[in-house]
Parts: C-alpha cells; structure tokens; sequence
C-alpha cells in the first residue's frame, strides 16, 4: 500500500491505526533521505504545493516549504494576514483563485475552525490541515508520534502526559485522537479553565495537580501557553502558571526514568518550561523539528494524487 | 367580491370548534362559516352540500377544499424582514411572500434593521412600506433601548402609538439589569409586552454552537446552555419585581423550560415562545462546519428537544415562532467562525410544526393555537380567529402534501435552512389575507 486511499488530511479523527503507522513508516524512509549528502527526491516532480497561511506562522510553513521541496515539487508561500479590522476577499474567493491556477495540493492554516473542510468542498487540489483554530494539527500529532515511536518504540500501555491549554490547543486534540488510537495511556495536566468541555468521552485522565499528573509517565507534551489567555479570564499570571503547572527539574524528576520531554514550539522559556529541562537530555524538542519535515514528506506523498490536470 | 371556502375541516381554535364545513367571504370579511358536521355540542350542523354553493347567484369565487383543512392565518411573532437597511438579505416585500407562502397572514418584525427601530419614524417607514407591499399584515417591534445598545430606554410610547406591539433589543440582551427592570416598569404604561434575548453575552464569549462534546470534538468555541438559562431566570425575576410583561424569546434549553414553568406556577406574568429547529434538530447538525445549522442560541441536545416538547404540551411555552433570520449566500459560505446566525423559517414551520401533531405531543388544534391565537393574544392583535364578521385572514392547508425542502425555491431570499433535503409534510395551498388570495395550487401539482 502507498497510499492513504484519501485525498485530503483534514484531521486525526477518522484515521485508523493502519493509516499512521502507515505514515510512520514512510517517514522513516524519508528520514533517510534528509540524513543524505543530496536530500531530493524526485517523488512528486511537476506537482505544485500552495501553503496558504492565514495565521503567522514560521517553523510549520518552513517544515512544510522544505517537505514539498525535498519531493522536487514547486512550492508557492501565500501569507494572508488576518485581522478582523482588515477584511479582505472572501475566503471561498481566495479559493476559487489559488484552484484556478490548478495547484495539486494547498496546505492550509486558518484561525477559524473547520477551514480545511470548507476548502477540501470547494476544491480539487488535496487539501492539507496545518493547524485549524482550536481543532486540529495533524502533522504535528504525527510528527510527535513518529518521534516517540523513535525514541521509546512503542505506543501500546505508554503513560504520556499532555501539559497545558488544552482548550485552546489543536496540537493537543490531534495528539489525543492520534496517541488513543495508536493505545497510548493519555494524561491531561492543566488548570480547570483550560481542560475542554467533555474531555471525559475522549479517554483522558485530567489531572489539575502537575506533580501528580506527572508521576511515572514516559513522555511529558508541553504546550504553548499564550500570554492573552490572562484577558480571557483563564490565568491570573504567567507567572502563577509557571508556579504551578510549569516543567521544572523537580517536576520533570517525578516522571519515570527515561522520560522524554516535547514541545511543539515556540517555547516560553522560564513559562510552561525552564530552560534546565528545554536544554537537558530529555528534551526530544529539536528531533521534532528534523522528524517533522519527513513526515510531512509522507502526508504529501501518501495523498491520493487522483487530480486531473486541466487542459488550458 | 365572494368567495366561499367549501367542504373543508374547520380548525377555529378560538372557540375549540373543528368539523367539516363552508365559509362565505364577502369583501375580505369572514360573512358566515357554516358546519356541515361538528363534534357534539358544537356548532351548528348542517348537511346541505352543493345547494349551499347554488344560493349565491352572482357567481362566487369557489376553493374546493374538500380534504384540506382550514384554519386561522398563522400568526408569527419573531421574524427578520431586514428592512430598511439590509435589503440584499430581506425585504418586507420578499419577507410577507415568504410568510403567506408558509400559512402566516400576520408577522412581527423586529427592530434590528439600519436604522434600528427604536422611533416612531422608523416605525411608521415600516408600516407604510408593509402596507403598500406587503403580501400579509406587519406588526413591528421597536427597540427597547436607542440603538439596541442597552443603555437608555428608546421612546417606547410613540413608537407604541406608532404601531408596534411589543418591544426588544433582539438580537442582543439588555445586559444591564438595570435597564431591563426600567424597560419592564415603563412598558406597563403601554401595555406591549418587553420581549426578552435571553443571553449573557459574556458567558458566550466567543462561541459558536452549543458547548459540550462535540463542540470539543469540532474545535468550535461553545455556548453553554447556562448563557441562556441564567438570562431566562434574571428576567423573571425582574418581572416579579416590576409587574411588567415579559415574555421569553426563542427558548432553546431544558433548563429554560423549567425556570418558565417555575415562574408561571408562581403566578409571574410570562410568557415564551420556541422554534422549531429548537424542537426537531440537535447540535448534530452543525457536524462538517454547516453554517446552516448556525443559529443563535445555538441548537442544543436530545434532552432539550424532550423538555421543549413537553413545555409545548404543558402550555409552558405558549408560542411557536420562527425567529426567520434570513441572509445572504456569502454570510454562509464562509468560516464557520465568521457566518452569520440564523436560520430562514418561514416556509417550513408549519410542517415542522405538524410533526408534533403527528407525535402526538400535540393536537392539531392546539398546535395551530400557538402558531395564531396565542401569539395574538399575547400581542392584543385580535388575529388568529375564524370568527363571522373579522378580517378574512385564514390557510388552508394540505395535510397529506409531502415535499422535499429545496431552499432554492424559497420566495423568501434567504435560503439558510439545515432542513435542506429533508422531507416534510403538510403545506399550505391557499392563504387569503391583506385583500387577496394567494393560489399555491398551481406550483404545487
């Protein structure tokens, strides 16, 4: 099999085991290819990839930009600047404009919800997710699985922590639908305000207590904690978060020997993590990084490329 | 002018009588209804037939209606005409077209146009507009507070001797509880009720659907019910502390259902309406992002459904109201986050309706009471009766007429519905209001 047998990676929710690992595995591959002197496949030549973000972006849209480029793509970076001061052309219009260049496939980022899906109706090209408001990152689950499956080599009883704003975080619910089907034992660590509605039904232990919710777990998962949640009402200070939710040695010691510690980036050093642990060891924080271009290697190229050129 | 309705059921929910029979309209006034049969004790039985027809000589305008059923025209106390001011959405023209479409011959506006209706001037624009173009009769709602900005009371009392029959910021709360406890003392003066936006507006935040599992699951920011209930239960209050008439929009909570019926127990002085998507469709609806499905407040749950329906039948809720919202295609096709709310419900409430009847949570003449009578009496509108010498306002409608709703062929311009493609039945075949008959025989084969 080298192919997901779906055209679009909208989520997490909806793939089986099979189809990650499946990723996984041609990751692999890949990850060889990146350790080579010329780093280029000629896998998807003639294909063109439009990453289109609505939403600053760097570290993804550079991973995705260097994904398409190592598979001998062309690549197109088309950043929108989003405010709701500035309106713009209608995003259906923006659409209809990028599917008329006749690109194959469009990675999408957008603060609103369910943008992708709304993209993936409305156009032929494969349709990418590459973070959509608080729903899903799922290159970023894979990637944070594919790094695990490196660094402890199976997934199935393995006690991983997810620490932060959960409610906020669509790294946090593509890791939960991806580390759950894969089997893993999943921790929620995090304030009450940031632990979403009904997580109960999503097969998570929520923990409120960090030095509890950390003890004897084999991966800890931090995650970005945004300086405007204090005006939403959800913090009271960075520094009262970082008192008691933050991952300092002490905390870190509490998990089990051999733990490793992730981060999707950018880090708030001395917030949600010291820089003792962001530095030390443990830390897996960079290897995400590097993982993170030959998985999006896979998502491409494991893409139903099923569209049909138009005839001008 | 005559025109005689024949063999049709007669639905008068005013004077509980139904039973087979003919109604004679002379000049747009109802001048006899006569029942061929009725239920015992009722009516005045008649077995005459065809002869009844042969006694007007000037040749009469007839409707057969035999295996119709006709009844009071629906009364609609929350609707969107959208004029003036945002015409492209609605106007009072395509808006009352869409109404008599759907079996209404009376429909309120609320003041949320541009400029709001919150003078008599505005007013007046309305009724004036809806006279000269209006396919059925437009009762306004004025504004509660000057610009709907919950700050300083809008000039209630002209705009009452203007036209409008009640009033209300809908669209968004009184959020200051101040204001609303004015509102409620003032209007008694007036006598029109203050029609309540139940919503705490801080509590939903930036949310778009109903809080819970699925709204976790969809990466949408919730609404929880609480933003709701917690508004109903403030207003209620403010009415027992005021006296003043208060009546709860749009009911779409258990919760909400319980605090209404509490407060009628104790003797305050409420009344609620729902809608009908609160009472066929759950959030299930919004899943793959349908901005259709996007209404505020947000469709709830199985349980609310449940108690909504049972506070139909308890007479908790007194009205059914479409809360018609129409908009533009582009405020639909668009980012969930960014589409607008609201649901375009005029030409299917009646159906919908008629699937309670079809439960049995309610009987025919009971569901049609909250469609006409009582929002007309909550309102002093005088409308929703089948009554000898009043204003000849009726539907007859065709229980057994199954459709596909096809939101392409609305006459209302907003085709924003999450019942597309779904089948419905009943519908209406001949409305008569405003001095016309609105024939949908023809389109409908």
């Amino acid at each position: 099999m080298s192919s997901l047998g779906i055209k679009d990676l909208l989520g997490i929710k909806g793939l089986s085991r099979k189809q990650i690992y499946l990723v996984l595995d041609t990751a692999a591959g890949f990850k060889d290819v990146l350790k080579r002197d010329i780093k280029k496949v000629p896998a998807l030549r003639g294909k063109t990839v439009f990453n289109l973000f609505f939403e600053p972006s760097t570290r993804t849209r550079t991973s995705f930009e260097l994904a398409a480029k190592r598979l001998s793509t062309d690549v197109i970076n088309f950043s929108v600047p989003t405010s709701s001061f500035v309106k713009g052309e209608s995003l259906l219009d923006t659409i209809r404009t990028i599917e008329s260049y006749g690109v194959d496939y469009i990675v999408i980022r957008h603060s609103s919800s369910g943008v992708p899906h709304f993209i993936a109706r409305h156009s032929h090209a494969s349709v990418v997710n590459a973070g959509d408001g608080i729903n899903e990152h799922p290159t970023q689950a894979l990637l944070d699985a594919f790094t695990i499956k490196e660094k402890k080599g199976y997934f199935e009883g393995l006690k991983i922590a997810i620490v932060g704003d959960i409610l906020h975080s669509r790294v946090a619910k593509s890791n939960i639908y991806c580390l759950r089907e894969l089997g893993a034992e999943l921790r929620i660590v995090a304030p009450p305000t940031f632990v979403p509605h009904g997580i109960d039904s999503f097969g998570v232990e929520v923990y409120f207590d960090a030095d509890k919710g950390l003890k004897d777990v084999d991966v800890i998962m931090m995650l970005r904690i945004q300086n405007e949640r204090q005006e939403g009402g959800f913090l009271p200070s960075s520094d009262e978060y970082s008192r008691f939710w933050g991952l300092t040695e002490e905390r870190l010691a509490r998990a089990s020997q051999g733990a490793v510690v992730m981060h999707p980036g950018p880090m708030n050093r001395g917030v949600e993590i010291m820089s003792e642990v962001a530095d030390s060891t443990s830390s897996v924080i960079l290897e995400q990084v590097t993982n993170g271009v030959a998985v999006r290697m896979a998502v491409l190229y494991l893409l139903n490329r099923t569209r049909v050129t138009k005839h001008v | 002018m005559i025109i005689l309705i024949v063999n049709g059921h007669i639905i008068d929910p005013r004077n509980e009588m139904y039973g087979l029979g003919d109604i004679v309209i002379e000049n747009w006034k109802i001048k006899e209804i006569r029942y061929r049969e009725s239920k015992p004790g009722q009516g005045n039985p008649e077995s005459e037939g065809d002869s009844f027809v042969q006694q007007f000589p000037e040749s009469p305008e007839i409707i057969d209606a035999s295996g119709l059923y006709v009844m009071p025209g629906l009364v609609d106390m929350h609707v969107h005409l959208r004029e003036p001011g945002y015409e492209y959405k609605e106007t009072i023209k395509s808006g009352t077209m869409a109404a008599v479409r759907g079996g209404f011959t009376s429909v309120c506006c609320m003041p949320d146009t541009k400029p709001v209706n919150d003078n008599e001037t505005v007013t007046e624009f309305i009724l004036r507009k809806a006279y000269a173009e209006g396919a059925c009769y437009v009762y306004p709602i004025g504004a509660v507070t000057k610009g709907q900005e919950g700050r300083e009371l809008a000039e209630m009392g002209m705009m009452r001797e203007a036209g409008c029959v009640a009033f209300s910021d809908d669209g968004m709360p009184v959020k200051n509880s101040l204001i609303m406890r004015r509102a409620l003392e003032y209007s008694r003066t007036f006598g029109a009720p203050v029609i309540s936006h139940a919503e705490d507006i801080d509590l939903t935040a930036c949310g778009v659907m109903n809080e819970g599992y699925l709204s976790t699951l969809l990466g949408l920011k919730g609404i929880p019910r609480e933003a709701e209930v917690i508004m109903i239960k403030r207003d209620i209050d403010l009415a027992l502390l005021t006296g003043g008439r208060l009546h709860i929009a749009h009911v779409s909570t258990e919760e909400g259902v319980n605090a209404i019926r509490e407060a009628k127990r104790a003797g305050i002085n409420v009344t609620a309406e729902t809608c009908p998507h609160y009472f066929t469709i759950t959030e299930d609806a919004v899943k793959d992002y349908n901005t259709d499905a996007k209404v505020n407040p947000p469709l709830r749950t199985e349980k609310d459904i449940a108690a909504i329906k049972e506070g139909l039948s308890d007479d908790t809720i007194d009205v059914i109201a479409t809360d018609h919202a129409p908009h533009h295609r582009d405020e639909k096709l668009c980012e969930f986050d960014s589409a607008a709310s609201g649901i375009s419900g005029l030409e299917t409430a009646l159906p919908l309706g008629l699937k309670l009847v079809e439960e049995g949570v309610l009987d025919l003449s009971h569901l049609i009471r909250k469609m006409s009578l009582n929002p007309s009496d909550i309102l002093g509108l005088d409308r929703g009766v089948l009554r000898e010498g009043s204003d000849a306002a009726l539907v007859i409608v065709d229980m057994d007429s199954e459709f596909e709703v096809e939101p392409e062929k609305f006459v209302s311009k907003g085709k924003n519905t999450p019942f597309k493609g779904m089948y419905l039945k009943g519908r209406p075949v001949v409305t008569i209001c405003k001095g016309r008959i609105y024939d949908f025989r023809a389109e409908r084969p």
